[in-house]
């Protein structure tokens, strides 16, 4: 078996639970896109195009809106502005090796889920692990945005809600299982949870989006961490 | 008059990958400096974490299954039980949860 088939298999089993979660969540993405007036193959279409779920929840309520083309471009740009920092962090996880072209294939699945398995991947990036955690994946995100669109309401509310924990789950089993070794990772990770509980619930914040409060709680958070606590070992396998 | 739903779809589509891409392509050379690099480094990590919690409470009807879920997501993934395992436990639990809760 050569090296791409191998990360490639790798990347299609690590991206089922990701599948999962996403299948109930683009579910319930599927029935929005409906109320805003689109066609089972119209919403599919933008879930395989755009890949991102807050940022196409925003788009559909644009348009359900009818609101200028503006307007769409400008909401576009800032619920999914955390993928410009998702992206230079991925930069900087290429070898020399990896040709130039797959740099376009990389950035086009970028998305929370896809990022998060791939960057803590030891060691520089391998695309075809990227294809096949996104092929097992963002296929059941445009399958399940199809059947929000056409069968609304078949699967039972509490299936649902369950298969959408599925993503935080797997959250969990990249972030922790470092933060648990690291003094600083795990320090970081709670207070990045116990701030983000916080804004979410405090008066002045609690109505801030949830792209707005994760990037600056990463700017704020991550930087902080950048100047007390400076790392040099990632350099070595780069 | 309705706009044209593909020209919203393709603005989207642009719009997103536009922040994708951007970085990744102009980006081509290690980055030295020690404070960026130890950024980048943990960006995921307080990323990852802000988007679990609360988030995690907000998505089942009640917070105490979101929270269950947590904790024992964290046990699991103090465990390395891997990425599927991890995932599936967190869903039954919620599951089982919502129907005490």
């Amino acid at each position: 078996m050569s090296d791409e088939q191998r990360w490639f298999g790798r990347g299609l089993h690590d991206g089922i639970p990701i599948g999962l979660g996403y299948f109930a969540v683009s579910f319930a993405l599927g029935i929005s896109a409906r109320q805003a007036g689109l066609t089972a193959f119209q919403a599919t279409l933008a879930s395989l195009l755009c890949n991102a779920s807050a940022g196409e929840y925003a788009g559909f309520t644009v348009i359900a809106a009818n609101a200028p083309y503006l307007e769409m471009a400008v909401i576009t740009l800032i619920v999914n502005a955390r993928y410009l920092l998702m992206s230079a962090a991925l930069s900087q996880k290429f070898s020399n090796k990896t040709a130039f072209i797959h740099r376009f294939g990389v950035a086009y699945f970028i998305t929370d889920e896809i990022f998060g398995a791939s960057v803590t991947q030891p060691g520089p990036i391998h695309p075809f692990y990227n294809y096949g955690l996104a092929a097992s994946s963002l296929s059941l995100w445009a399958a399940g945005t199809w059947c929000g669109v056409v069968m609304g309401n078949v699967l039972p509310e509490n299936v649902v809600t369950a298969l959408s924990i599925g993503i935080y789950g797997m959250f969990l089993a990249i972030i922790i299982p470092p933060a648990g070794k690291s003094r600083v990772l795990g320090s970081l990770v709670a207070i990045s949870m116990l701030l983000s509980f916080l804004l979410s619930r405090l008066p002045f914040t609690a109505g801030w989006s949830e792209g707005s409060r994760i990037i600056l709680l990463t700017i704020v958070i991550a930087g902080a961490a950048a100047v007390l606590f400076p790392v040099d070992t990632e350099g070595a396998d780069s | 008059m309705r706009n044209n739903p593909y020209i919203y779809i393709l603005i989207m589509f642009a719009a997103s990958y536009f922040l994708r891409v951007m970085p990744l392509v102009l980006i081509r050379r290690e980055i030295r400096n020690r404070t960026i690099r130890s950024f980048l480094y943990y960006v995921p990590y307080v990323t990852l974490a802000v988007m679990t919690f609360p988030a995690i409470m907000d998505a089942t009807d009640s917070p105490f299954s979101g929270l269950a879920a947590l904790i024992i997501g964290i046990c699991m993934a103090l465990l390395k039980a891997g990425l599927f395992p991890t995932a599936m436990v967190a869903v039954v639990v919620v599951f089982f949860c919502e129907m005490v809760f």
